[in-house]
């Protein structure tokens, strides 16, 4: 079979809510073909849903970092065998069964039960930060003043950090992810971020007792010191990167489809298919994941064999027409969007997912019945990409109403 | 129609429950499914085949 081979990955994104054209037309010739990664090796790059699915569902890949090789530039080189290491507590760059074990501590924490359980309280948080958005005048950075400050203020408030601490991880946060920094300083603004949740778990075990995840998992005595300091580092970035860029992106992308808000202002009721929907048509982690085959399998035809690292995208599969009927490309809030991998498939799936989509139902929908007339302050074109970051959105979004 | 669930596979995703709250629970204790109907009736055939294949971990089988 001849084998469609690509010498590094697309990124350019012609229209800011679209995946790298590039992209699109390699799926629509291959869904899974050969990627060059940094150091040499010959992978695989997977753009179809179908095929995402099953290598993400498949216990022959695995996600241990030591055996991945790279494509990011930035971390080529003298990388430290040690460094390449998952950390204890780390799960989501574990492999069963400790990635299980680990897991399984905290999926009763995120259960739809519990979630649904916190809406009123999240609608309140909500209420207040659409209140001091409201209090700064008529015009506003929707990142700072509401995207961001929403979902940081309830993975502080479920963690059991001090919200005014946010100095101590946010721009740390943004250095880890940003695609821009030296392989040093992404590892020293998580060291620095460790030193933090280190501090943190000490201080709850000499407090015990407290009402919050990271105490009720230290009550367990399960995890050691360190793996529950590093389980709730990941716990406190995953909960708020990812929600806030998808508020930021996903308004930006409701104001500039106006039949698509109509429908959101006019029919209420849309709004969990709506987040789906936002989220399959997103797709915000456009950089990875990746997995490394663990022994020979066969995809499609294609023999993927032991050693070879594969590298998922995430927004192509999210646009498959083999998947997607009618036009998958288009925005459309009614659209069965069921079935999306925005959210990862496998074992890894996110474990903050019911969390998020409640976070967003509630954000979105009160967004705009409070700001009606909610419009962008700036021209499109202007709005800052997030492209230099692993995490997809929009770094600002000036807004009036 | 018989749902069968595989507790050991489970990963807690709660896409179950998501998608049908009357046939599926989570435990409280580490997340990992409940089967609450083993014979969906009819009304209820349709979402419990979306279940097992939104079901991430591959834990839920109907038959």
């Amino acid at each position: 079979m001849t084998e469609l081979i690509s010498a590094e990955l697309p990124t350019e994104r012609p229209n800011p809510f679209d995946p790298p054209t590039e992209v699109t037309e390699i799926r629509e010739q291959a869904r899974i073909s050969r990627l060059k990664f940094a150091d040499g090796h010959l992978g695989w790059l997977v753009t179809g849903h179908h095929q995402v699915r099953e290598i993400l569902g498949s216990p022959k890949f695995s996600n241990n970092p030591e055996k991945h090789h790279l494509l990011d530039r930035r971390f080529q080189g003298d990388v430290p065998e040690d460094k390449r290491k998952a950390e204890p507590g780390m799960f989501l760059s574990q492999d069963p069964p400790d990635h299980t074990r680990l897991r399984k501590m905290l999926q009763g924490q995120f259960t739809v039960r519990r979630m649904n359980q916190l809406s009123e309280w999240i609608a309140t948080i909500v209420d207040d930060q659409l209140a001091h958005m409201r209090s700064l005048g008529n015009r506003a950075d929707l990142v700072k003043e509401f995207a961001l400050p929403v979902p940081s203020l309830v993975i502080c408030a479920l963690l059991g950090v001090d919200y005014d601490e946010r100095h101590r991880f946010q721009e740390d946060t943004a250095k880890m992810l940003s695609l821009d920094s030296t392989f040093k300083e992404a590892m020293d603004a998580m060291a620095r971020i460790q030193d933090f949740m280190r501090e943190l778990v000490a201080r709850k075990k000499a407090n015990p007792g407290g009402d919050d995840m990271i105490s009720d998992l230290l009550a367990t005595g399960e995890p050691t010191d360190e793996e529950a300091s590093n389980m709730a580092l990941l716990l406190l970035l995953a909960g708020h990167e990812t929600t806030a860029n998808m508020l930021g992106i996903g308004t930006f992308t409701l104001l500039q489809h106006p039949d698509q808000l109509k429908i959101l202002k006019d029919e209420p009721e849309v709004i969990d298919n709506a987040v789906e929907e936002l989220m399959r048509y997103l797709s915000i982690i456009h950089f990875g994941p990746v997995r490394t085959a663990v022994e020979d399998v066969e995809i499609d035809g294609h023999l993927i064999k032991a050693g070879d690292t594969v590298l998922i995208h995430v927004p192509a599969a999210n646009r498959d027409p083999e998947k997607f009927t009618g036009n998958p490309d288009e925005l459309d809030l009614r659209r069965p969007a069921s079935g999306h991998v925005a959210f990862g498939h496998g074992i890894h799936q996110c474990l903050g997912q019911q969390l998020a989509r409640i976070e967003m139902r509630i954000g979105f929908a009160k967004l705009f019945q409070e700001f009606p007339d909610l419009r962008l302050d700036v021209e499109p074109e202007e709005v800052p990409l997030r492209t230099d970051m692993g995490i997809y959105g929009v770094h600002s979004l000036p807004v009036a109403w | 129609m018989k749902i069968s669930v595989d507790q050991s596979k489970c990963c807690g995703s709660g896409m179950c429950v998501l998608t049908d709250p009357d046939l599926f629970d989570q435990s409280e204790e580490d997340g990992t499914v409940v089967l609450l109907v083993e014979h969906p009736d009819a009304e209820h055939e349709a979402t419990a085949k979306e279940a097992a294949s939104l079901c991430p971990a591959s834990a839920i089988t109907v038959s």
